[in-house]
């Protein structure tokens, strides 16, 4: 949901319309951000990010290295090695190139480095499936790295430059998944707003700034990357005398992200006029509400329709997007759902033999609280599977009996599933 | 983190914070302007520094510090997973003078692919404080020839700019002695035991210096530590062309190979007398050439040794020399034949 500021710095007619899809509205993102390397490889949803972004340094309007390597592990290896020399850098991918990533991500996010990754939201193979879920990110989110989804293509195209904002934040130093749901939001056109480039480069500071680290063989502070002048050695082996503290270091980085997000998402809102809650939940109508729907990406739109609908009948429902998927913030959404009698927990994924990810956290959530809503976690739209309104009227209904009844039998539900 | 003792690195502002080429800047002539192995030692400081952690008689830092005695000013060095990045790595300790980046074990060409471009978007930005900034990625067989020739495959075709050297202990050390693709016939490994029905690994080794020629890169060559001023040279050539280069270095290994440990570099040598292990170079303009002790042989074949000289000194081979395996020995000599043979064909130094 925008919200529109009085007067933000740049007015809405300075700033470009286009009509344009998510993937496109991630490179333009991209192509302001002055990324120095871009190393991607091609995978439905995602591939227009990459083909769009080629023809931008077909054209020289872009200073970056664009590094078209031969598989997915190696667009994250490269640019693991091109932030470790300084510089900014992005990839893209979905499902299984970004499963084939997986050992890299841990690397990229363990040695500290601010790359931003567009995840073009995709269901994991066998069957092999080209369309929207979230397994696919779920299966990296103990990887280290910040996870953020987005609504709509506008918020596509302003997540990515806040993405570079953030992860080189130097309380922060981690890097960030931008995730956009595969086709919903990747191949659909929307009219968004592009700020001029100079107000871009402005906001993110220019190129890249590496922050300076002391090293006890140096007597001054040094640059944190791979410097001829002052060597360091990157990603050495580690073992039980060390390694435990340097894991440790990202525990401290994650708690530090919270506040650098609200704080991009605040510093964006005056600049441009939009905003996304408070850049890490996105609530709405939830304050008296009885029955409220957790949701991650696009679907929050149909959510939102059916809540405007539901209310105009009388009935006390209420939704939150969890824009911030790591680090999850328990106790904020806590306080926004502890009230509630029933909350419904939609999750596009599942871990087989357990519950759908984010029912997990929601439920780690409210655990202390003594008096806490029911859960009902409701898995949907799996392999792309449609989730149009009336399937949401119905989960919602289902919500409103079980908080009649009091209690939930049925707490694992799939949404839309034949029998 | 208790502190650390590593020579002090003089840091004057606008230079480079070491200096290990032996051939200067801008110095074009084709040898070292050192050319005593003890000088450059006393007067070069090398990319690693002593006190790492590889076994005695380890072939691979002997391999690292004469290739950075060819470096020629700031490089960046990629290392893949194995012995070399675990025993010169131990955190909070580094062997090396130089920066250092270890990824993970199949990818070390990617990240040098990333480095590589890295360099260039700062030099295109007028952000680069160098003229030039080169690439050099040491990885081990296992590295190479399985897991990680993909990414240097994908490398090699998209014409990154750094040099690859491989050091070939022809095994999978660091994991335990386990066969790779680099592992020669009938050698023992702990995956390829000799046992009651199999004589050790049963296939050849690939051909992986063959196929990066096939990739057709500026510049492919083949070394061994003993021939230390070809293998020099070679590795200024290979960082002096643009694009990626390739050079296979074989590294014994004592532990792997069960050799003593002072016979590392008396093995190199008698790899290549026995033509084992061929001396060549390739460049798509002058095709293969042969150099050092290979074209000496190539010259005087009377100078090419059986190839029981390279192996009785290797207790992984040790079961070749038994009267009842006499056959296998036998097949040995003839594939080692052959390939030379093939060789001597290709080679446009070869006499006809
Ligand atoms: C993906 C992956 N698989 C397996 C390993 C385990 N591993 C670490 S080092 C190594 C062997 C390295 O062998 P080689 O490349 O020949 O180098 P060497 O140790 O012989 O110098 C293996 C198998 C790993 N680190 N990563
Ligand atoms: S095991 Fe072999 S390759 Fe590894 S350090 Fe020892 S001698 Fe070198």
């Amino acid at each position: 949901m925008t919200e529109a500021v009085k007067t933000p710095k740049i007015p809405p007619e300075e700033q470009e319309l286009l009509t344009i899809n998510g993937d496109e509205a991630v490179a333009y993102a991209v192509k302001q951000s002055l990324v120095d390397v871009v190393a991607a490889y091609p995978i439905t949803p995602q591939t227009i990010i990459v083909e769009k972004f080629s023809e931008f340094v077909a054209n020289g309007e872009v200073h970056t290295e664009f590094v078209p390597v031969e598989s997915e592990h190696s667009a994250m290896s490269a640019v693991v090695g091109a932030a470790a020399a300084g510089a900014r850098a992005f990839t893209a991918t979905a499902a299984n190139g970004l499963a084939l990533m997986w050992e890299i991500l841990y690397i990229a996010a363990s040695l500290r480095l601010p790359i931003v990754l567009a995840v073009a939201n995709r269901a994991l193979s066998a069957p092999i499936n080209i369309h929207c879920d979230h397994s696919d990110a779920y299966g990296m989110r103990d990887s280290g790295w910040v996870q953020l989804f987005v609504e709509n293509v506008q918020e596509a195209y302003d997540t990515t430059i806040q993405a570079f904002k953030i992860a080189e934040d130097e309380r922060v130093l981690l890097p960030v998944a931008v995730n956009l749901d595969g086709f919903f939001l990747s191949h659909t056109l929307e009219n968004i707003r592009l700020l001029p480039d100079e107000k871009v480069h402005e906001f993110l500071g220019g190129y890249r700034k590496v922050p300076k680290v002391k090293v006890d063989y140096f007597d001054e502070e040094v640059p944190l990357m791979l410097n001829p002048a002052r060597p360091l050695s990157f990603g050495p082996l580690d073992l039980y005398d060390y390694y435990f503290e340097h894991k440790m270091h990202q525990v401290e980085a994650m708690k530090r992200v919270p506040e650098v997000v609200r704080e991009v998402n605040d510093k964006w809102y005056e600049l441009t006029g939009r905003k996304y809650g408070d850049g890490i939940l996105v609530p709405y109508e939830v304050e008296d509400a009885d029955i409220v729907v957790t949701v991650l990406g696009s679907t929050a739109g149909t959510v939102r329709h059916v809540v405007k609908k539901l209310r105009r009948e009388g009935k006390k429902v209420g939704m939150v997007r969890i824009r911030m998927f790591r680090p999850f913030p328990h106790e904020e959404l806590a306080k926004l759902l502890k009230d509630a009698k029933v909350v419904g927990v939609m999750d596009r994924g599942i871990s087989f033999g357990s519950y759908g990810p984010s029912f997990l956290e929601i439920n780690t959530a409210l655990y202390d609280y003594k008096e806490k809503p029911l859960l009902v976690n409701y898995v949907y739209g799996l392999g792309g599977r449609d989730a149009p309104p009336e399937l949401i009227e119905k989960m919602f209904e289902e919500l409103l009996k079980d908080a009649e009844k009091g209690v939930v039998e049925n707490k694992l539900r799939f949404l839309g599933v034949r029998e | 983190m208790p502190a650390q003792t590593l020579p002090q690195i003089p840091i004057k502002k606008g230079e480079p914070a070491y200096k290990l080429w032996i051939f200067e800047p801008g110095w074009k002539g084709e040898l070292p302007l050192i050319l005593n192995l003890r000088q450059m030692a006393e007067q070069k400081r090398p990319a690693i520094l002593p006190g790492h952690r590889l076994c005695a008689g380890c072939a691979a830092p002997i391999i690292v510090k004469l290739a950075s005695f060819a470096f020629r000013g700031p490089t960046i060095v990629v290392n893949a997973t194995g012995c070399l990045e675990v025993a010169t790595t131990i955190f909070p300790y580094t062997s090396w003078a130089v920066p250092w980046i270890h990824n993970a074990f199949e990818n070390s060409a990617a990240t040098a692919s990333g480095v590589e471009s890295a360099i260039k978007a700062f030099k295109k930005t007028g952000r680069l404080q160098w003229d030039h900034v080169d690439v050099v990625v040491f990885a081990g067989d296992g590295g190479t020839f399985d897991i990680g020739l993909q990414s240097l495959s994908g490398a090699a075709e998209r014409g990154h700019d750094f040099l690859y050297i491989l050091y070939d202990n022809e095994a999978y050390m660091n994991t335990g002695i386990q066969r790779s693709g680099g592992t020669p016939k009938y050698a023992w490994t702990t995956t390829s035991p000799v046992g009651t029905v199999l004589p050790g690994k049963t296939q050849n080794k690939k051909p992986i210096a063959d196929i990066m020629v096939a990739h057709r890169i500026p510049y492919v060559a083949t070394a061994t530590p003993a021939h230390w001023l070809d293998f020099i040279k070679k590795v200024r050539k290979g960082i002096e062309v643009n694009g990626p280069a390739f050079i296979h270095a074989l590294s014994s290994c004592d532990r792997g190979w069960r050799h003593d440990t002072s016979l590392t570099i008396e093995i190199s040598r008698r790899a290549v007398d026995t033509c084992y292990f061929p001396l060549w170079e390739w460049t798509p303009k002058t095709g293969y050439l042969l150099t050092d002790r290979s074209l000496a042989i190539a010259r005087n074949p009377k100078l090419k040794q059986p190839i029981e000289k390279f192996l009785e000194i290797q207790g992984r081979f040790r079961h070749l020399l038994k009267p009842e395996n006499r056959h296998l020995l036998r097949e040995l000599q003839e594939y080692v034949d052959s390939v030379w043979e093939d060789l001597l064909n290709r080679a446009a130094n070869a006499p006809r």
